[in-house]
């Protein structure tokens, strides 16, 4: 019913809306033409403003010499060494790890079948096996041990934060905004400080990853929290719970599943962080893509990143299943049945400590190296079908599309642009849109980076144009057919889990050094973020509202486009807003394929050191991009669902 | 599904008890690992991401490990990293340094935790390169001054209108933006933003014979590939690059050398006698590098198989 | 629209609970709008307009005594079940006094407030406020566990009352795996637990079928003779207010729109509201002779057959009708007045 109305509501205000938009943005082009290259705020490749000066001059000035930093790199490192030790670096004397293969396929199946289900300890056994067969068990292990360092000590924080968020409204808004900027100020701008606080190495790589990955954790936390009943927690005080009663016998057991989806998350981001945290020295297998990415290997590298895809998926199910594990405690046939598997386990874990064939994974197999020609061949055969075609693509967008909206953004004073985005923000989203999008554009300026920020605004938007085109496409099919779901999903989880420097390459080939070839590794990105939380907003649409729709005689388009588009809206919201931020978290990544702009700034920052200051402010401001785009999309969506908070108040 | 669980827990059960009773197979540590250096000892050593520096660090790894048995930690850094690494005891060597003014005056002048170990003896070549099928249909293209000639020849979509000229990798300091501003050229420089997509650029470029301009340098693994042509600048005098942003002459050759850490100097350690005598020429380089990169060789296969080669150059180094 | 309380004699001193003058105002700035008479005249949407702020409860005064059940009555945003979490402080209350035994509860700390929660009040909720995560003896035993019992004595407990409610049987299934109605009893027996002198059910059967809730009804009637305890029971459904009630106070906009018995609010509504709510009652269920008897007209014969006040109209019926002159009604010996087939008639045919 709410629906229904809030429709109505919008079908009114539309139009108008619309129009004033319409009327802004030609008033914009109008006054492009007339002061196009006035006060355009142009800082060419190796120029530097006086804060970024200043910024390079002071880099240092934290981090050396800190007892503080030391001991906690000094408790990290021993915390990453140690597991590496357990699994996979020979140690203590001995020429192989404490646990061979057999034991750690052994162990991790059997908590795979404790904490989720015998499914996923099977699958857990025949991914960790394949990794294996790979050639890439030693690499695999290190990733892990690193992956599972930065997940313990990420959610060590993560949660105690979560759980203050989830009870404070002020902490709620705070944490929020913090995240957002962890999530969105791209890796490279920290990796090169960090190693000034903790050195090269695992600690650091641990850090810079743990700082990546945390900021699920938190969310979820706070998420879970704050949707356990209110009943539930009336009920617990009016029996007189103390505080912390509530906290550890109702709200924590009740948010159980959905931290876990928020530990899955963490898990995933971890995961994506392998490759970048490589550089910097973090062992494992993002140091097999970028030696093979060296000499342009998309076989070895492609190899390579399907053994993460493989750990990335085995970790989400093996979550996913303990998450969903319903409350019942174990039946006494399953405390047994876990008794004789933990003896078996032992078993097994002693066999690889004792035998080699059991400790050193065989390398006979060597299925790797016959993945990584396949690949190498479809690639080239991709390259040579497409090669022609994909750049008329290319030209066909970039001077269609890319270059008018950049020109329109880079060519016009920075106060027109300013004021056009102010403007646009207030019909959007009113004072809430306004506000923000004022400040954020004000410190862009201030970052001296203003027409870097521009070129990469413009190939944000159209990425994220496309991702959220392709994403709700998709989303909404594979929310409406299961089976279309079951197909999609693993497929999404590689996009997703995939080190994008693996496909950099035939992109390359493909598209050439150029902003669309960013643009397209952006996409292949962010969609499936996009796609998967569509598609969970179609599913979550009540079955009864659907039918009622169908019951009247919808077209399955009217049952779409009336019905579940509008029901899910908060799910979209949600999506447009993490397709975003995806996007955004690849401009780096861009950088690196011929988009420039803030991107190379970065990536030049990071590998320069007089240029790091510059680098800093351009990381500042894809934060500042993302945070004025997400605030403005926030308030737009929230212009037209207000009616759904109607239901919250008492 | 309980029945099934059962059944999965009984055969692992089973499988374990049958191994047991029938097993057998070499058991761990029956191998001696092989015997550690004592008087060498450890160091770690920075390998920089492209292709030439593996091949010294290849070389240099090996020898150290099989003639004076040191223990050699190798360390994929980026080279501002592997810098900052000398003043934290991260890094002790660096096998291929890049000019980095800058950063010499920093830590080895300012900090002093860093010294010079003296030339590589490889020649770095920076410079302007096309394709070879375009210096053979435009045979006057390797001079500068006819660049503007050809601008629209490199037009791409990323260029504006002008010509398109391709650098690479942020990590190289480049004068190219001062150089076409003040040779007057109409063109663009465009940033690859990685080496990966430089290479992939100009193998493309050769394949499909499309026009490119493009930052390069030797020595490089990928000269195996394609002989790119060098554009000729104006001619490197010294002192003309003293002013940035007044550079208009071409980029100096470098000497390429080598940097290890105060620490490491003063140990005593042979191994610092072998990194500050190794030396060899961009010949030797290229052929090492060319069996990693294309032959797909591990770096310790390939050194050992130039070192069987050489071994003279290997005993000079030794000081045998 | 004020309370009538000549009716059921419960003095003030008697009081379990009192209530005096209570606010509940939500918004910004909440308290000043009890303080300031001109806002606290204003009605829900000019208050609203003007503050920002919504009063939940207003100005509401009753007592509850001990053994009584009492029933607060209204729509849905009338705010009841916000004025029963104000009476535990769940709700902190904007203004007003709030007295048990005697007792200030709007001055009690926070531990004092949690010790009378623990062993004073309980509460029984709509969706029931059971933890998923815990079997049924577990749930009914939590209140027990938090005042740390030891778990012998909440399992021997906990399984009285499980007894009690008819939950027998059921102690190690969790909540997911009962109906509706027997996850409330649940939740009642989670409320009889820790052995209460006062028992709050905010509207605690509506999520439950029909059938389920008239079992459920009956079974709160039955506990409240077994075992005696106060009850203050919110609900929307005036029959079921009827049949538990010993008395009934009827909100609207958060506000007393009358207090009385349940024959009081059908016999003498005390406005056109309460009148078209009590409309669909079936009269002669709830009206009792008092309500009907008028006085002997001249030259009635007063030698019919004699019948208490209390005595409900649909009880009479047939007397009254089948005897040949009026019913006379007495009480103590004193003749209140005398029914005839007329009044009898209009009451049974006004359904």
């Amino acid at each position: 019913m709410a629906a229904i109305t809030s429709d109505v509501e919008v079908e009114v205000r539309r139009p108008r809306r619309s129009v004033v938009v319409g009327v802004l943005l030609v008033v914009w082009v109008a006054a492009y033409f007339v002061l196009r290259g006035i006060d355009t705020l142009v800082l060419g490749g190796q120029e530097t403003t006086p804060l970024h000066r200043w910024l390079t001059d002071h880099r240092d000035d934290v981090g050396q010499g800190n007892v503080f930093f030391e001991a906690i790199r000094i408790v990290v490192d021993h915390f990453v060494v140690l597991l590496q030790n357990v699994i996979s670096q020979p140690s203590f004397d001995r020429p192989v790890p404490v646990i061979g293969w057999l034991g750690v396929v052994a162990i991790s199946a059997y908590c795979a079948w404790a904490f989720g289900n015998w499914k996923v300890a099977v699958l857990t056994a025949a991914g960790l096996g394949f990794v294996g067969l790979q050639g890439l068990w030693q690499e695999s292990m290190d990733t892990l041990a690193l992956t599972v360092a930065a997940v313990l000590l990420s959610l060590l924080f993560a949660i105690p934060l979560g759980i203050w968020a989830g009870l404070s409204n002020r902490a709620f808004r705070v944490a929020t905004l913090v995240l957002d900027l962890m999530q969105t100020l791209p890796t490279f701008v920290y990796l090169a400080p960090l190693t000034l606080f903790f050195a090269i190495g695992p600690a650091a790589a641990t850090i810079a990853t743990l700082i990546y990955a945390a900021p699920p954790a938190v969310r979820l936390t706070a998420h879970a929290i704050r949707s356990v009943p209110p009943e539930s927690v009336e009920a617990a005080r009016s029996l007189g719970s103390t505080r912390g009663q509530t906290l550890l016998k109702v709200l924590l057991p009740m948010s159980r599943s959905t931290v876990v989806v928020g530990i899955n998350q963490t898990i995933m981001a971890a995961l994506s962080m392998v490759t970048v945290a490589a550089l910097i020295d973090a062992p494992g297998l993002g140091q097999t893509v970028l030696k093979a990415l060296q000499t342009l290997d998309v076989g070895v590298a492609f190899n390579a990143g399907l053994a993460i895809v493989v750990i990335a998926i085995v970790l989400d199910r093996v979550t996913t299943a303990a998450g969903d594990r319903p409350w019942r405690t174990a039946s006494l046939r399953r405390k047994v049945l876990l008794g004789a598997g933990a003896l078996a386990v032992l078993v097994a874990v002693w066999f690889s400590r004792t035998y080699v064939w059991a400790a050193e994974f065989p390398s006979d197999a060597n299925v790797g190296s016959r993945i990584a020609v396949v690949a190498t061949d479809v690639t080239n055969w991709v390259q040579d079908v497409f090669g022609g075609f994909t750049y008329g693509v290319r030209d066909a967008v970039t001077i269609g599309l890319l270059n008018p909206l950049e020109a329109l953004l880079t060519g016009s004073p920075w106060w027109l642009v300013s004021a056009v985005v102010v403007a646009l923000a207030a019909v959007l989203g009113g004072w809430r849109g306004a506000v923000p999008a004022a400040v954020c554009l004000v410190l862009l300026v201030a970052t001296g980076v203003w027409q870097d920020s521009m070129v990469t605004l413009a190939s944000t938007l159209l990425a994220t144009v496309v991702v959220v085109a392709v994403g709700l496409a998709l989303g909404v099919w594979s929310g409406r057919n299961r089976r279309v779901d079951t197909w999609i999903r693993p497929v999404l989880d590689a996009g997703q889990t995939m080190p994008p420097f693996v496909y950099l390459v035939p992109f390359l080939a493909l598209f050439g050094t150029s902003r669309f070839t960013a643009i397209a590794a952006a996409v292949v990105f962010a969609v499936p973020v996009t796609t998967k939380i569509v598609a969970d907003g179609i599913k979550a649409v009540p079955v009864a509202t659907v039918e009622a729709a169908n019951s009247v005689g919808s077209s399955a388009w009217q049952v779409i486009s009336k019905v579940q588009l509008p029901v899910a809206r908060r799910a979209i919201t949600l999506a447009v807003n993490q397709g975003l931020i995806y996007v955004l978290s690849m401009v780096v990544v861009g950088g690196l394929v011929g988009a420039g702009a803030l991107g190379y700034d970065v990536a030049a920052g990071f590998a320069q050191s007089e240029l790091y200051g510059k680098g800093l402010a351009a990381g500042l401001a894809i934060v500042l991009l993302g945070v004025m785009l997400d605030r403005i999309t926030q308030a737009a969506a929230r212009r037209t669902q207000n009616f759904q908070n109607r239901g919250d108040m008492r | 599904m309980k029945k099934l669980r059962y059944a999965g827990v009984l055969t692992a059960v089973a499988l374990a008890l049958t191994t047991t009773a029938g097993c057998g197979g070499e058991k761990v540590g029956a191998e001696k690992p092989a015997a550690g250096g004592k008087d060498c000892g450890t160091f770690n050593l920075t390998v920089s991401p492209w292709v030439g520096y593996e091949a010294n660090a290849a070389v240099v790894a090996y020898v150290a490990t099989k003639e004076l048995g040191c223990k050699v930690v190798k360390k994929n850094l980026k080279e501002e990293i592997a810098w900052q690494g000398f003043s934290t005891g991260e890094v002790d060597v660096n096998l291929e340094n890049w000019g980095h003014e800058d950063l010499k005056k920093k830590y080895i002048t300012t900090d002093k935790v860093a010294v010079e170990a003296g030339s590589t003896g490889v020649k770095g070549v920076i410079g302007w390169y096309v394709p070879p099928w375009m210096a053979a249909k435009y045979p006057d293209i390797t001079d500068w001054k006819n660049l503007n000639k050809y601008a629209a020849v490199f037009k791409t979509s990323e260029s504006g209108g002008k010509g398109q000229l391709l650098d690479g990798d942020p990590s190289y300091v480049t004068n190219d933006e001062a150089l076409v501003k003040n040779l007057a050229l109409n063109y663009k420089v465009v940033q690859s933003g990685s080496e990966t997509a430089l290479i992939q650029a100009f193998r493309d470029a050769e394949k499909n014979k499309r026009p490119l301009l493009a930052y390069f340098y030797e020595p490089q693994w990928f000269f195996n590939e394609v002989k790119l042509v060098k554009i000729d600048l104006p001619a490197y005098k010294a002192g003309c690059d003293a002013v940035p942003a007044k550079i208009a002459c071409d980029y100096p050759p470098y000497d390429l050398d080598k940097i290890v850490s105060k620490k490491f100097a003063d140990s005593g350690s042979p191994a610092y006698d072998l990194v500050k005598n190794f030396q060899w020429t961009n010949e030797d380089q290229n052929t090492v590098a060319r069996m990693i990169a294309v032959d797909k060789l591990t770096p310790d296969q390939a050194a050992e198989k130039w070192v069987k080669d050489n071994q003279s150059k290997v005993n000079a180094w030794l000081g045998k | 629209m004020t309370a009538q309380l000549e009716y059921p004699d419960i003095q003030d001193s008697d009081a379990l609970l009192s209530v005096q003058g209570l606010w509940k105002v939500f918004g910004p700035k909440a308290q000043r709008v009890p303080r300031r008479p001109e806002l606290a005249a204003l009605d829900r949407t000019e208050l609203y307009a003007k503050t920002g702020c919504t009063a939940a409860v207003r100005d509401l005064s009753f007592d509850v005594a001990p053994g009584e059940v009492f029933v607060v009555m209204g729509l849905s945003g009338s705010g009841k079940s916000t004025l029963v979490r104000c009476l535990t402080r769940l709700i902190e209350p904007t203004a007003g006094g709030l007295f048990f035994e005697g007792e200030d509860l709007r001055a009690a700390d926070e531990k004092r407030l949690r010790a009378l929660r623990r062993s004073k009040f309980s509460m029984v909720f709509q969706h029931f406020g059971l933890l998923p995560h815990r079997k049924v003896i577990d749930n009914v035993s939590y209140g027990l566990e938090i005042r740390g019992e030891s778990k012998p004595d909440r399992r021997r407990r906990a399984q009285e009352v499980i007894d009690l409610v008819g939950l027998a049987g059921n102690e190690h299934l969790y909540p997911e795996q009962l109906s509706g109605g027997m996850q409330q009893r649940v939740g009642l027996a989670r409320a009889l637990a820790n052995d209460p002198d006062v028992l709050l059910f905010d509207e605690p059967f509506s999520a439950l079928d029909p059938l389920i809730r008239r079992e459920m009804q009956t079974e709160v009637v039955r506990l409240h003779r077994e075992v005696g305890k106060t009850m203050v029971f919110i609900t929307h459904d005036l029959s079921e207010a009827l049949k538990l009630g010993d008395r009934i106070l009827l909100m609207r906009d958060g506000a007393a729109v009358q207090l009385g018995t349940g024959d009081e609010l059908v016999g003498a509504p005390a406005d056109d509201y309460v009148r078209e709510f009590v409309r669909d009652v079936q009269r002669a269920d709830v009206l009792t002779l008092r309500w009907i008897a008028r006085r002997p007209r001249d030259g009635e014969p007063l030698d019919g057959p004699e019948l208490g006040p209390d005595v409900l109209v649909r009880e009479a019926t047939r007397l009254v009708l089948e005897a040949d002159r009026p019913v006379k009604v007495v009480s103590n010996g004193t003749l209140l007045g005398v029914i005839g087939d007329e009044e009898i008639l209009a009451v049974v045919a006004d359904n």
